[in-house]
């Protein structure tokens, strides 16, 4: 789907949202909705800066570790991959403090997340970092680098942007997976919404909203991948004209 | 004591009762995401001026958290008279969502077929229903066979959400024995067990597939 098409769809919602919000029903709901809204926003920046980090870590493992750190980055890959986020969230909050670690559930919720959509990040890097061809290790290789400098100055450079549109999605999978959170009792924004619901029995206005704002914010993220895709590839045409 | 033997051995048959939910829940909801997709992907193809509207319609879908969708189903139908039971309602919402993802890994399956395959149909003077059913997809189906696979797993491990609904499939029924003994440990480490045992198979059996598609197409 184009740009534009995405743009449209954004500024659609966000004047849905403002319309409706003109309408004594649904203006009842929205200070709340939006309370809860920032607490998702919050959830899905940390986690995916936390997803980021064990994409990238669990892959440079996987791929150019030593053998025990390689089979601990694998076996990270496949039980988070394996299993639910649910689970996941639910083993993290319940069963961890049978070990003695307690934690709240703001940090369960990012770590949780971040580990979730970590490993199916360290499978893209794996892909972006393979697909930089091989000519270009050999040429590092030729000026005399060591391997550490040519991932970081020839490889990764190149790999990242073959991993921009795969880490957009993502990063949408796990905004989407913060209204799981609301199962372990973080008022986000489905929290928010099963709350009002209850107390209020007006279903049609909150969930409408409710899907416009996720809509909203997943666009949003869609969007910000698309522009840094162009941004980062525009180097890349200009270096291969020159 | 952290992890108790026997404790475990003792809920395991309740487990495997609310498994047996959660693979029902799976199929059915599968079955839903696999046929809505093809219909979906079909009319995108058949009827001109829709492909527009289904592609902003996925893309509403894929953009929205599956847990909202099913408390939408859930709450939000029965006020246009649609009640629904917990356990139709998740289902239902989890074959819609997926039937979203399906649909795009239909129209990949249709755009890798030839154009020149519609051309002789068209000079066969075949309908387009004899088209689509004689001629397009059984060629466009089998390659994709592996990508809907890969989302029957994905499916398989959402429907623990339908505990949000009360549906009593195995994360809930893990929660009500971990609320029912204050031990939370070997329920939910059995849940975790038992996806990845599952997920780990299924991942086997798409490979091996593929292996077998990628063996006759060569031939």
């Amino acid at each position: 789907m184009g740009i534009r098409t995405l743009v449209g769809m954004l500024v659609v919602s966000l004047a849905l949202i403002a319309v409706l919000a003109t309408q004594a029903t649904y203006s009842l709901f929205l200070p709340g909705l939006l309370q809860g809204a920032a607490l998702t926003i919050e959830i899905a920046v940390l986690g995916s800066l936390l997803a980021v980090v064990m994409g990238v870590l669990a892959a440079l493992a996987r791929m150019y570790g030593p053998a025990p750190l390689r089979w601990l980055a694998t076996v990270y890959v496949e039980i988070f991959r394996g299993t639910s986020a649910l689970v996941q969230l639910f083993w993290l909050f319940f069963v961890l403090p049978q070990f003695g670690v307690t934690l709240d559930a703001f940090p369960v919720a990012v770590l949780a997340l971040g580990l979730n959509v970590g490993a199916y990040g360290s499978e893209c890097v794996r892909g972006a970092i393979q697909s930089v061809a091989r000519g270009q290790w050999e040429a590092g290789t030729a000026l005399n680098m060591s391997r550490a400098q040519m991932l970081r100055r020839i490889i990764l450079p190149q790999a990242f942007i073959a991993m921009i549109p795969p880490w957009g999605n993502l990063f949408i999978e796990l905004l989407k997976s913060t209204a799981l959170v609301s199962l372990i009792t973080l008022s986000d924004l489905a929290f928010k919404a099963q709350q009002m619901n209850q107390n209020t029995f007006k279903t049609i206005p909150i969930f409408t909203l409710v899907l416009l704002m996720y809509l909203a914010m997943s666009l949003t993220v869609s969007i910000g991948m698309r522009l840094l895709e162009r941004r980062a590839s525009l180097g890349l045409a200009r270096g291969k004209a020159a | 004591m952290i992890w108790d033997w026997s404790f475990a051995l003792e809920i395991l048959p309740v487990l495997a009762r609310a498994a047996v939910i959660s693979i029902e829940a799976t199929l059915l909801g599968f079955a839903i995401a696999a046929s809505l997709g093809l219909i979906l992907a079909v009319i995108r193809i058949a009827v001109p001026w829709t492909g527009w509207t289904i592609s902003v319609l996925v893309e509403l879908i894929r953009s929205t958290p599956l847990l909202i969708q099913i408390f939408f189903v859930y709450f939000v139908f029965p006020k246009f008279g649609l009640v629904l039971d917990a356990f139709t309602a998740g289902v239902l919402a989890i074959g819609i969502h997926y039937a979203a993802y399906c649909s795009e890994v239909y129209r990949a399956g249709f755009d890798n077929i030839h154009r020149g395959q519609w051309e002789a149909s068209i000079a066969l003077n075949l309908s387009s229903w004899t088209t689509f059913r004689d001629i397009i997809i059984p060629q466009a189906i089998p390659p994709i066979v592996p990508a809907l696979g890969n989302y029957l797993v994905a499916l398989f491990k959402e429907t623990p959400l339908l505990s949000a609904i009360a549906v009593l499939e195995l994360m809930q029924t893990a929660k009500i024995i971990g609320s029912e003994t204050f031990r939370y440990t070997e329920p939910i480490t059995l849940v975790g067990l038992f996806f990845l045992a599952m997920s780990l198979v299924s991942a086997a059996l798409i490979r091996a597939l593929e292996r077998l598609l990628n063996r006759r197409n060569a031939r």
